[in-house]
């Protein structure tokens, strides 16, 4: 699962934010802001692809570059959101 | 007695010398040691040769280094030119050739474009890279007097090419006094800053901090919103410039409560006005915050500020002349028009800029004959009305410059980047109304089979800054003309 978030996140940011190559040449843990690929205006796209393809709400105050600034930190962002509606859903 | 700009830093460190004049990151640097590093600087720039007069290009993010490199170039007698960070190899070395800089300071992650752009700037006698570890130094004795050149701004011309904007210490001393005398600044100010250096609504408020002996909290961007307004709170913010975008995203954030910032005393907006909407919910959340909407361009800094007890009677003014300095409206021939009539805005003032550099041309057409033989006025190019009681209004521009994020774009430069592109055959670019860009950048092509939209963006990336790139992209059989041919982009904007 953890697999197939990054790669459709992987894919989103190289076809969105990296239009020289594509996402392959990124690697899982560099700084998106650092790295020049990611925005003001990238990072509430990238909020809106979550959204919208992972089913989840990303809260204001998730907004941060502990949960968005790598591949690595979305994914496992995402991983743990549907993880705890799964356990919402249960409960 | 006359100001020069790095006296601000100077002075204020003889002032205050343990209080804090930067937060950026984790760094936070007193007025001593902010004032001693840029003394360092300067004569790291004279050993290498830099002279009075000699100009600095400073490519860097918002950094400590950023704010040390303005200060330090101007101690060293030099003139200083921050350029955005984003910006690609082919405009540096435009810019480093144009103003024949001597010395371009950068860091390890734009090495790559600014070793690219130095290889076509045969000017460039150094590269100056952060970390600075320069010997502690005293800076060089008497750099020069107010009347030297202190920077060169570059900004869009609507030829396609950046014109640089040329401001003399005393030019930036008069703006500064103006503009801190409106907004009542004072020492216990704490001013947070998103606003590229590059960009001179950023730019002054470290000039402005530095004046008043101020603390200046500088971010690196507004990409996390949620990291900014922690900082608000946690430094105890009390002043916060904006531009539309910015207060578009801020007003998005849901967390948002009123009086969630006792500290803050005042908002400032300027590049575009605000919609009342954002202006009433701004009030709301920031009640104790007095909101102070401005207009101005690069050419002067700034024109108009609207006092904030007007904000409710006229929120769609951007007020009068800042103090010291006139701002009316002319008529084709120079003439002054009644109130309501609509014409071009005039300024006059010491904040006025002396030309555009290496264009005279340039310069003639903005800089004009004004009530005294010696003196010249600054043709803004923008269109306004007053109303009866002499407050100003913004109605458009004269030209085709789009405004975006609050930077100015010249529709010409990526227009001509566009025709770089095999298989287009025509191309137009138009700002179109956007809620949170201000207006949005988009392009109408004529092109061949298979050249695709991403095609273009993809292209256009590659070559211009961020805000520059195209976020939409139409396809027609042919673009309309006029009857000498040209592009008629009235039509397409009308449309």
């Amino acid at each position: 699962m953890k697999h197939d978030i990054s790669l459709a996140v992987r894919r989103f940011i190289g076809e969105n934010f990296m239009f020289r190559d594509d996402g392959d040449a990124i690697t899982h843990d560099a700084s998106l802001l650092d790295a020049g690929i990611i925005d003001s205006t990238g990072v509430l796209e990238l909020v809106c692809f979550l959204e919208s393809s992972f089913g989840i709400e990303v809260h204001d105050e998730e907004m941060l570059p502990e949960n968005l600034d790598s591949i690595r930190a979305i994914s496992a962002y995402v991983s743990r959101k549907l993880e705890s509606r799964k356990i919402e859903l249960v409960a | 007695m006359t100001v020069r700009v790095e006296s601000f830093l100077l002075e204020s460190a003889r002032r205050f010398p343990g209080k804090t004049a930067l937060v950026a990151g984790p760094a936070r640097l007193s007025y001593q040691e902010l004032a001693a590093r840029a003394a360092s600087f300067a004569a790291e720039l004279r050993r290498q040769g830099v002279a009075r007069s000699d100009r600095v290009v400073i490519f860097l993010h918002n950094s400590p280094e950023a704010v040390i490199a303005v200060f330090g170039t101007l101690l060293a007698g030099g003139v200083f030119s921050v350029v955005n960070p984003g910006t690609k190899a082919d405009k540096l070395a435009y810019i480093l050739n144009h103003c024949t800089a001597k010395a371009l300071v950068t860091e390890p992650r734009l090495a790559e474009v600014a070793s690219s752009a130095r290889e076509s700037a045969p000017a460039v006698a150094t590269t100056l890279v952060t970390p600075f570890n320069f010997e502690q130094a005293p800076a060089p004795a008497q750099p020069g007097i107010d009347l030297d050149l202190a920077m060169i701004v570059y900004t869009s011309g609507s030829t396609g090419f950046p014109k640089g904007v040329t401001m003399t210490h005393a030019n930036i001393a008069a703006a500064a006094t103006s503009i801190t005398t409106y907004l009542d600044s004072r020492a216990e100010d704490i001013v947070l800053s998103v606003l590229p250096l590059a960009f001179d609504y950023g730019l002054y408020q470290a000039l402005m901090c530095a004046k008043v002996g101020a603390t200046l909290v500088l971010e690196k961007s507004f990409t996390y919103p949620a990291v900014v307004l922690e900082k608000l709170k946690s430094e105890r913010v009390t002043g916060f410039p904006l531009v539309p975008t910015l207060a578009a995203m801020l007003l998005q954030m849901k967390q948002l409560a009123p009086g969630m910032f006792p500290d803050l005393r005042y908002l400032t907006n300027t590049a575009a006005a605000l919609p009342r909407a954002h202006i009433e919910r701004l009030r709301e959340l920031f009640p104790q915050a007095k909101l102070y909407s401005m207009y101005g361009l690069t050419e002067c800094k700034r024109c108009t500020y609207l006092p904030p007890e007007q904000l409710a009677l006229r929120p769609e003014s951007v007020g009068i002349a800042i103090p010291g300095t006139e701002a009316y409206v002319v008529d084709e021939l120079g003439q002054r028009v009644a109130p309501g009539t609509v014409g071009e805005l005039v300024i006059r003032g010491a904040h006025v800029m002396q030309g555009y550099w290496a264009d005279e041309e340039a310069t003639a057409r903005v800089l004009r004959p004004g009530p005294y033989p010696w003196e010249k006025v600054l043709h803004t190019g923008d269109l306004f009305r007053s109303d009866d009681q002499g407050y100003l209004y913004f109605v458009g521009r004269k030209d085709d410059i789009i405004k975006t994020r609050g930077e100015k774009v010249s529709p010409k430069e990526i227009e001509n980047v566009l025709y770089e592109l095999p298989g287009i055959r025509e191309a137009a670019v138009i700002g179109v109304p956007d809620p949170i860009l201000g207006e949005a950048v988009k392009a109408i092509v004529a092109a061949d089979d298979g050249v695709t939209e991403r095609d273009i963006i993809r292209h256009c990336a590659a070559r211009l800054e961020d805000f520059m790139v195209p976020s939409s992209v139409e396809f027609r059989g042919q673009l309309p003309k006029s009857e000498n041919g040209k592009i008629a982009r009235k039509e397409l904007v009308a449309a």
